[in-house]
């Protein structure tokens, strides 16, 4: 052996693992930097804009509010419009029974609706999941496609069934199981509808993946210890789904809560949604500030189930990893 | 000359004293987080030696190996090639090339890319390249290969595709992560000898990762055993299987006998242990124990005989009962029930088709074995 | 598995895809309507193809429409790309857990919201309203669908190809361009596909960050569904449909066929 001086190592700053000492570098910078940047002033500062302009208020002028801690006068100037911030935007809010009528009707709406979805998506998403393995990427694409073809489109198709002269009425007319024809347009059902059509899909691939990674032999054990397949299904295959089936809802819920096109063109003028009435509130009565505060208070109800949604995101990728 | 083992080994810088280190790992070691994955580890590996890192998995060989290849760097201490210090170096500026575990092999290139993708990155000419891909080809017999891509070859051609990727730059030291891993066991062995007479034919240093000892006992030249970031001994097969320094290297090659004793007494060529039962051992190598000291005797179940009557001319020799017995076709093991409670393993080579004394359960039986079948161990 | 379990499977999944495809399906053939009546069938008919063409402000927002998804498309692919690296390479750095919540809150979060906010920060920085706003804002929320995509790819992407690589001479960007690009290429296709047609889709952001001249499809198409439901809707409709669900099959056909390819080959490489 040669002797060697062994030089102590700088144990003030050990040298990091790769990766994090790659991410010093220039280029590792810029990869984080851009997108991070492009969301904070695209994403997260518009957030803080229409907090600020909801605390202002209504103006004729182009744009339609009074500035607000506008840092143009200076810090002094900043300070002192502390003083002059307004509530009444949120004050309105709760004394008009109309805005807390539709938030609460979005929720429930929503809710509904999710329940439904998931009652129609877990069939499909089961069935799916059971198909021959040949066939399964077949069944996949198409239950995709949809998703790529327009939202729009697809509400909008909606209307020339669910109309009083629609498809819908002359097939169940022509067939004699009704004689007037029913009013599904213009009404919570064909609201219902339209929601659960248009987010199926969101609800059936993540139910879809998460039943078809599932082992198949643990519902045959559990039937070879007795259990019938009614049992099995509850108690195998449905808790073992449950990722998959929070992950769906939360897909449908949260979307659907703010939902404007549905509303809109299914539900006719009839129905009350939050979305809808931010929309209104904005182009119809250009009330800047109202509909800031609609958003914000819509933000804050969504707050929980989004961080829920955030951290199932963060499993499934730390599960995938 | 009496020598461990059966082979007579020529190459043998180790024991040189005037040979130079060709890889020195000094005083490494290598944190993650709060785990230590190498613990102030120091290892010398010569030029042309075929050396293999053997151990369980999480032991930190992987780690030694990829500190070595610059994908990781050591927390504290050095790594020395060829007299350089690796300290900053980043991989790619490395002057060694390794083989992955899951061969990682570039999917979208054909094999000839994948071999010339490392001869390209040091600006080669394009005449030479050609040449130096066509010469790997033809040394791993892939020729007719060298236009498919990874995913059209079979698993075996995979893994010299790999090899000769790792080898085209003629690196000074190529490692080699559980090279034969992803293979079936038949086409294994045929590797590990193709792998052997290719470092023969290249004159490289090998440094190979693996957890199977028998890959290990038939490639390496010497053997480092790890465990928990540690090497707990660095030595040829041979040595590591006849000669353990420890209770962990003796488990961890092959089968073993354990007996706790002390010993009794050194006389002047033997030493006698007292077993923990009363039973009376005869050894030439115990020498290093001190009288009385708590010692292990450790010996391999092929070096013990056993046979229906006491041998007249065994100096170890202990009764008890057939607990157990397999014929496994090239030989037969027994697990014989001393008197005094310890279960003894013994094999016997089948080296004729008719046994003159067989035994079968229960039946008493005898276990004798010479003075220098086995091992004193201390630690 | 017994026979009535698989016949119930059966039956959901038709029931299911008639669900999802009926109302498409009969859209698309009363596009072919004489009749002006949407619902009541009049004979086959190209006439509302015709007269879309003639519709100069529909092509005119067709063309919009084209110009956004293309540019925003291709910028969010970048953009989204850095953000899946950056998701799943650097797992540890400052502000990590605001990043990664501004990349899925986008997914989820209600449009009107994001609409709403992204105008009134064009507004607060005095950006004119138009082609150019239109266009950030779907570069915005198309992004983080694309970063999702890849980052998919990214985490299951072997490592030690990137190792490897390094390991033979390449730095780390060459690395990046020559190993990590060409091997996650599909899904960084995928992912401006995907970013394109949420672009070609949307409504309400682009009509909140849309101003006058930067009418988009959906907008147009909005407008005139508010007067009422024409075949010529209906037509402008099935070719929006045409043209994506064209685009997907041709898409996944090539795909299977190369994965219908790569699996032979590798049949073929087990027996010789």
């Amino acid at each position: 052996m040669t002797n060697i001086a062994v030089t102590a190592a700088p144990l003030s700053a050990p040298p990091a693992a790769l990766p994090a000492r790659l991410a010093k570098g220039f280029v590792n910078r810029l990869v984080i930097i851009i997108p991070y940047l492009w969301l904070l002033f695209f994403f997260l500062i518009p957030f803080i804009i229409v907090f600020k302009i909801s605390l202002s208020q209504t103006a004729i002028s182009m744009p339609p509010y009074t500035p607000v801690l506008d840092f143009s006068d200076g810090i002094s100037g900043f300070l002192a419009g502390f003083r002059e911030l307004n509530f009444d935007n949120y004050t309105w809010l709760t004394q008009d029974a109309l805005y807390f009528n539709a938030y609460v009707t979005s929720l429930i709406i929503a809710a509904i609706s999710t329940m439904l979805t998931l009652i129609v998506g877990y069939p499909i998403a089961y069935g799916m999941a059971r198909a021959p393995a040949t066939i399964r990427p077949t069944l996949l694409m198409l239950v995709i496609l949809p998703f790529w073809t327009s939202f729009l489109i697809r509400v909008y198709a909606w209307i020339g069934i669910l109309k009083p002269e629609g498809l819908l009425n002359q097939l169940l007319m022509s067939l004699h199981i009704i004689s007037q024809p029913l009013v599904i347009l213009n009404t919570y059902t064909a609201i219902f509808i339209g929601i659960v059509y248009s987010y199926l899909p969101f609800m059936v691939l993540p139910l879809y993946s998460s039943l078809e990674k599932m082992d198949y032999s643990l519902v045959e054990a559990a039937e070879d210890l007795g259990c019938p397949p009614i049992g099995a299904f509850w108690k195998i295959t449905f808790p073992l789904s449950l990722p998959g089936v929070v992950a769906g809802c939360l897909l449908v819920f949260i979307p659907a809560v703010g939902e404007f096109v549905i509303p809109d063109l299914l539900g006719g003028s009839q129905t009350l949604m939050i979305g809808k009435t931010l929309w209104n509130e904005f182009f119809s009565n250009r009330d800047w500030p109202v509909s800031s505060a609609v958003a914000v208070i819509l933000l804050l109800v969504l707050t929980i189930p989004i961080m829920f949604f955030q951290q199932a995101q963060a499993k499934a990728q730390e599960q995938g990893r | 000359m009496k020598s461990l083992g059966s082979i007579r080994r020529d190459f043998a810088p180790w024991n040189d004293p005037n040979a130079k280190p060709y890889i020195q790992f000094d005083k490494v070691t290598k944190k993650f987080g709060d785990f230590t994955a190498v613990n102030n580890l120091s290892l010398t590996i010569f030029e042309r030696e075929f050396f293999a890192l053997l151990g369980a998995s999480g032991c930190g060989k992987s780690t030694l190996l990829r500190m070595l290849a610059g994908f990781e760097e050591p927390t504290a201490g050095r790594i020395l090639l060829d007299g350089q210090d690796l300290r900053g170096i980043p991989p790619y500026k490395r002057p060694v090339n390794m083989m992955f575990q899951s061969y990682a092999l570039f999917p979208h290139m054909t094999v000839e890319k994948n071999i010339a993708f490392g001869l390209k990155q040091e600006r080669m000419p394009g005449s030479d390249i050609e040449k130096r891909v066509a010469e790997m080809l033809k040394l791993v017999k892939l020729e007719q290969f060298a236009k498919r891509k990874p995913h059209q070859l079979s698993g075996g051609q995979r893994q010299r595709v790999a090899l000769a990727r790792s080898v085209a730059k003629r690196p000074k030291v190529l490692l080699l992560d559980e090279p034969l891993g992803a293979l079936d066991k038949k086409l294994r062995e045929e590797t590990q000898f193709e792998l052997m007479d290719l470092q023969q034919e290249l004159g490289l240093t090998f440094v190979v990762v693996t957890h199977d000892q028998e890959e290990a006992m038939t490639m390496a030249d010497r053997i480092a055993i790890m465990d928990k970031g540690e090497v707990m001994q660095v030595a040829t097969p041979a040595e590591i299987y006849e000669a353990p320094t420890s209770r962990f290297v003796a488990h961890f090659v092959g089968n073993v006998n354990m007996f706790e004793g002390k010993v009794a007494e050194h006389t002047a060529n033997a030493t006698r242990i007292t077993g923990a039962t009363g039973a009376e051992i005869v050894v030439d190598n115990g020498g290093k124990a001190a009288a009385g000291s708590d010692i292990v005797f450790a010996i391999r179940p092929e070096k013990i005989k056993v046979s229906s009557k006491k041998p007249a001319d065994a100096v170890n020799a202990l009764e008890g009962e057939v607990y157990d017995v397999a014929y496994l076709g090239d030989m037969t093991v027994y697990h014989i029930k001393l008197d005094d409670g310890q279960i003894v393993r013994a094999s016997a080579l089948n080296a004729s088709r008719v046994t003159e004394d067989p035994l079968t359960w229960n039946d008493r039986a005898w276990v004798s074995f010479r003075p220098d079948a086995g091992v004193v161990l201390t630690r | 598995m017994n026979s009535t379990w698989s016949r119930f499977n059966i039956t959901s999944i038709v029931l299911g895809f008639a669900f999802l495809y009926l109302p498409i399906v009969l859209l698309i053939v009363f596009s072919f309507n004489e009749s002006k009546l949407v619902t009541v069938w009049g004979g086959f008919s190209t006439k509302w193809y015709v007269s879309l063409f003639h519709n100069q402000g529909l092509m005119d927002a067709t063309w919009v429409t084209a110009r956004v998804g293309v540019i925003s498309a291709t910028v969010a692919t970048v953009l989204g790309t850095l953000a899946a690296i950056t998701l799943t390479r650097y797992t540890r750095f400052r502000g990590r857990v605001l990043f990664s919540g501004m990349v899925f809150a986008p997914l989820v979060m209600p449009e009107v919201i994001t609409g709403l906010s992204l105008l009134l920060l064009f507004v607060a920085v005095g950006l004119d309203r138009g082609f150019f706003t239109v266009t950030l804002a779907h570069i915005t929320f198309t992004m983080c669908f694309v970063a999702v995509v890849v980052q998919s790819r990214l985490v299951s992407f072997d490592r030690s190809l990137e190792e490897a690589a390094m390991d033979l001479g390449a730095p780390p960007v060459k690395t990046f361009f020559q190993i990590t690009l060409p091997v996650i290429l599909p899904a960084i296709i995928s992912g401006w596909m995907l970013a394109f047609t949420l672009s070609l889709d949307d409504l309400v952001i682009a009509s909140f960050s849309s101003g006058p001249g930067a009418t988009t499809l959906p907008m147009k198409i909005y407008s005139q569904v508010r007067l009422g439901v024409t075949p010529e809707i209906n037509a402008a409709c099935t070719i929006l449909i045409a043209v994506v669900a064209v685009g997907v099959i041709i898409a996944s056909i090539a795909n299977k066929r190369r994965e219908i390819q790569r699996q032979l080959d590798e049949q073929a490489a087990q027996r010789g």
